[in-house]
């Protein structure tokens, strides 16, 4: 049981070392996010349809540490695609997970990957 | 290629720099950087800000890298050390040597510390640098759990009364000690100093005036102050913030003038005794005097580098320097402007004293009566910006000057306007933006807000000071030029929230995503998300659940997110009623599920702490029970609220519960741009709160009179009469319309009292479009209400009978297991989520 931000740390898509099949794409919901746990990690997967893009960051919101981002709002600002955490409104960029609209500290980010029906997110461990 | 040597990376340095980097012709020149601290340039009028969060970043003012970036090379931690200026060259620290074409000084000052025996004991700081914060911060922590722990300040000047609520804030009983009879002596006039004290000793500071510290008494370790007059004040801490003294040692000696009492000599071009050499910032010493502001420093900045660069604008200092100052201090507002200390001679005074709200106000008029000179502000300050345009423009002032102040008492309009103001009025004094320059940018449609300001011309990035006076400057300004100034949704959507909604109903958008591809661009946001499904929910009679992703976060999950992220459940209790069957069913499921119960404002009950995927459960058998949705959720209508009426008080004169009960039941799930509250009251000792409410209802002889556009919470506004005594009927009639309107045509977020208050004609126009049907859409208004009554549907019915519905309310997609990172502890025989650190 932890929610300490040390749990989580950015992957790189060079540094993947295990790419964990969380679930088939019809499993997510289209144009938000849902969450996924890995060992005890909680990652929020985020499903972008008119881009055709997925993103995944952690689902621990930096600000008050609660397991709450993959239930908040997507969407872009200057088309970086971020999200919205439910309980403050703190947004984050999907891509490099810093906050862009204060100064909370970023977010991890993981690679996702979709093969055949089914959604990937990549780990470094 | 010229080369220009700057030394000193503080505010004015920087500034310079950023000048510099900006400038037309500054591929003509190279500039080279030496500042003494280890980091680039900070922030020092914010410095007290350190305390709270104790990160650097915040201050900084720009990173190493923008330095690069615009081919500033910088050396921090650098000091020079030699000026040997007839060979136009400067010798580093570190024994470096360099060449230079013109030379700026912008060494700043330090902190003065007077000669005071002791002064070398532990525990004793200065108040400059981040470094000095460091070691107050780790001080404070070591002498924290002594016995009654206190700090003590001296120097009662705007930095030192921000070091003793910074103290204040660590826990210690703060002290302040000023050598002068009053506080802020520079900038207060006896009685603004004692309304001041008054104000700050409330707040629990201890103000010691007229006070001579003889010496710094203690082992070692400070443990008391002796003052001349023989008495003492224990203390574990001290830090003096007494002044500044300019760091001249540099020029001194280098052989460059400096004054009799330190200061680097300048003419107005900012040119010091030795040829090619500058001075900016604290360091100079011009008209006699050090300036210690930020403003006037940026300003020499400017003249140094119009100088150097031979602009034909460089300009020259004024003769004399505008010293006004708003500042916020501890708990109140404290502002000097123009000429703060006049004699009888010259001008004559005008105070208002009010030792209640602890506000002084005084201005200084001139003998003929036709000129205001300066003034001084305490405790309110928001006449600041206008009164110091006012002085600086030597602009005409009201026949009554008092008006200045008290504002004009009966009715008519208060003296001038931010459109009044000479277009030469320099509005943005840090970055000396005059109103031409900024209503030019309005003109040519560079900018259209205040943000845009900030981009294009930087106003008002500098202290903030100015920023409401540049709001009120944007806002009549562009209403003046007949544009209408548009709340605009966000970047993907260029319209406001009625144009919108004109626009999804003439091209029937059914979708937020034919709603980006029809009229909007790009990929959306949760700016714009929630009020399009808002939008679709009134014209479409759509529940939250079709478009779910769309949905604010408590409408997605149709719950409200508590603070661990858990929710909230609250079934509709219309009006207030409630059965002792429904009572136990309630009670039931709260035990079952482990909630936390409260009765709400809105005369219903919250469960609080349900699980994401326990929702649905819970309200399958919340339904069984006969519950449905209460939109607690939405912005939507939440509950109308009654008193118990006629049937059972004995004064009651009209039923208000069935009235509240029919009422609720009409417009339950109705969307809208914000929460919408009702309430009847059964006789007008309006037990319900009616008038406190979106629209409210009481019981008088002969019907209702009814209310609208009121409410409770940060900014209370009692609602106004509409109509009345009127019959029930009529009552929900003109409720029909007047939400269908409001429906329409508020913004997003708007609340019915702020809408009111928006509409030109105000409650006389509501009254014409709703009882004397002006836009003649009254009959429209009926139908949509009609429509939208006859829709509705409990979504939480739809949602647990639904199963693709409900798999939004899994925790995780790869497993049913729960969050096992929600931590609860006791509260009075139930729980509450543990608290955040």
């Amino acid at each position: 049981m932890t929610t300490t931000t040390e749990l989580y740390k950015t992957v790189d898509l060079a540094e993947v070392s295990t790419w964990y099949k969380a679930g088939k794409t019809t499993q997510f919901p289209v144009g938000a996010g849902a969450t996924i746990k890995y060992e005890d990690k909680q990652i929020a997967v985020f499903y972008f349809p008119r881009q055709e893009k997925w993103y995944a960051c952690q689902n621990l919101c930096p600000h008050k540490l609660e397991n709450v981002l993959g239930r908040g709002l997507i969407g872009e600002q200057d088309g970086v695609p971020k999200v919205a955490c439910p309980l403050h409104k703190k947004t984050f960029s999907l891509t490099t997970g810093e906050n862009l609209n204060g100064d909370c500290p970023a977010v991890a980010v993981y690679p996702v990957k979709i093969e055949g029906d089914y959604v990937y997110v990549g780990f470094a461990d | 290629m010229k080369k220009v040597v700057l030394v000193g990376n503080g505010m004015v340095g920087h500034k310079f720099c950023e000048l510099f980097s900006r400038h037309p012709k500054r591929a003509d020149f190279s500039l080279l950087v030496f500042g003494e601290e280890r980091r680039p340039a900070y922030d020092r009028v914010h410095l007290s800000e350190y305390f709270a969060n104790r990160d650097a970043d915040r201050l900084s003012l720009a990173s190493t890298e923008w330095y690069a970036d615009n081919g500033i090379a910088l050396h921090c931690g650098e000091s020079v050390t030699n000026i040997a200026h007839e060979k136009k060259c400067v010798t580093t620290a570190s024994g470096q040597v360099h060449t230079y074409d013109y030379l700026v000084i912008a060494t700043g000052s330090s902190a003065f510390v007077p000669p005071i025996s002791g002064k070398e004991k532990k525990g004793v700081f200065v108040y400059r640098t981040i470094e000095d914060l460091d070691a107050i911060m780790d001080y404070a922590e070591t002498i924290k759990s002594r016995e009654g722990a206190s700090a003590t300040v001296i120097g009662g000047g705007l930095l030192g009364l921000e070091a003793a609520k910074a103290t204040m804030d660590m826990g210690l009983k703060s002290h302040v000690v000023e050598f002068a009879d009053r506080l802020m002596p520079r900038q207060l006039d006896e009685r603004g100093a004692a309304v001041l004290k008054n104000t700050l000793t409330d707040l629990g500071l201890g103000i010691h005036c007229k006070k001579n510290t003889a010496q710094i008494g203690g082992n070692g370790s400070i443990t008391h102050l002796e003052f001349t007059d023989e008495t003492e004040l224990k203390t574990d801490m001290l830090i003096i913030s007494a002044g500044i003294r300019p760091r001249d040692e540099l020029a001194r000696q280098s052989g460059i003038d400096v004054g009799p009492r330190g200061g680097i000599l300048a003419d107005a071009q900012l040119r010091t005794s030795a040829p090619d050499v500058f001075v900016i910032g604290e360091a100079a010493l011009y008209k006699g005097m050090i300036y210690g502001l930020v403003a006037p420093g940026y300003e020499m900045a400017r003249v140094a580098l119009g100088t150097i660069f031979a602009d034909a604008d460089a300009g020259t200092m004024p003769s004399t320097i505008d010293m006004s100052t708003k500042l916020k201090l501890i708990g109140t507002d404290v502002a000097s402007f123009g000429q703060v200390f006049t004699n009888p001679e010259e001008a004559r005074t005008i105070v208002f004293n009010d030792e209640v709200s602890r506000v002084y106000k005084r201005i200084n008029i001139s003998n003929d009566g036709k000129k205001l000179l300066g003034g001084i502000l305490v405790g309110d300050a928001s006449d600041y910006n206008m009164l110091h345009q006012i002085v600086q423009n030597n602009m005409a002032i009201p026949p009554q000057p008092e008006d200045l102040i008290l504002g004009v008492r009966g009715g008519a309009d208060a003296g001038a306007g931010v459109l009044d103001l000479p277009d030469t009025a320099v509005i943005c004094s840090c970055e000396n933006i005059s109103k031409s320059q900024m209503t030019g940018l309005l003109d040519s449609g560079e900018a259209q807000s205040v943000k845009d300001l900030g981009t294009c011309c930087r106003a008002g990035t500098g202290c903030g000071g100015c920023k409401p006076m540049i709001s009120d400057l944007v806002n009549s300004y562009l209403k003046s030029q007949g544009k209408v100034v548009r709340n605009l949704i966000c970047e993907h959507f260029p319209y406001t929230r009625q144009e919108l909604r004109d626009l999804i109903a003439v091209k029937n958008i059914r979708t937020y995503d034919e709603a980006l591809d029809q009229i909007g661009s790009g990929n959306g946001c949760e700016a714009c998300k929630p009020p399009l499904a808002s939008l679709f929910a009134t014209i479409y009679m759509e529940t939250a659940n079709p478009q779910a992703a769309i949905q604010d976060t408590n409408d997605r999950f149709l719950a409200n997110i508590q603070r661990n992220g858990t929710y909230s459940v609250v079934p509709r209790v219309a009006g207030g009623e409630i059965s002792p069957r429904h009572l136990i069913a309630i009670g039931q499921v709260a035990e079952k599920y482990d909630l936390y119960t409260k009765i709400t404002g809105g005369q219903r009950i919250d469960l609080f702490g349900a699980r994401l995927e326990e929702l649905p459960f819970i309200w399958e058998e919340l339904i069984a029970a006969g519950f449905e949705s209460g939109h607690a959720y939405g912005k939507a209508l939440r509950t109308v609220k009654s008193c118990v009426g006629s049937t059972w008080c004995r004064y009651g004169m009209s039923d208000a519960v069935t009235m509240a009960i029919e009422l609720e039941n009409r417009y339950k799930g109705l969307r809208s741009p914000h929460k919408l509250k009702g309430g009847v009251s059964g006789c007008i000792r309006e037990c319900a709160e009616a008038r406190g409410k979106d629209f409210g209802l009481i019981a008088v002889e002969g019907g209702y009179n009814l209310y609208v556009c009121g409410n409770g919470g940060a900014r209370p506004k009692h609602a106004q009469l509409l109509a009345g005594p009127i019959d029930k009927e009529t009552a929900v009639l003109y409720l029909d319309r007047m939400l269908v309107f409001y429906l329409r045509t508020a913004a997003p977020l708007v609340r019915t009292a702020a809408w009111l208050e928006g509409l030109e004609g105000g409650i006389d126009y509501l009254k014409s479009v709703v009882i004397d049907d002006v836009l003649g859409l009254n009959a429209e208004f009926e139908l949509e209400m009609k429509g939208l009554v006859a829709a509705y549907k409990c979504e939480w019915k739809e949602a647990v009978t639904t199963p693709a519905l409900r798999a939004r309310f899994q925790t995780f997609v790869n497993t049913d297991e729960g969050d096992d990172t929600l931590e609860f502890v006791g509260l009075r025989e139930q729980k509450m989520p543990k608290p955040w650190n």
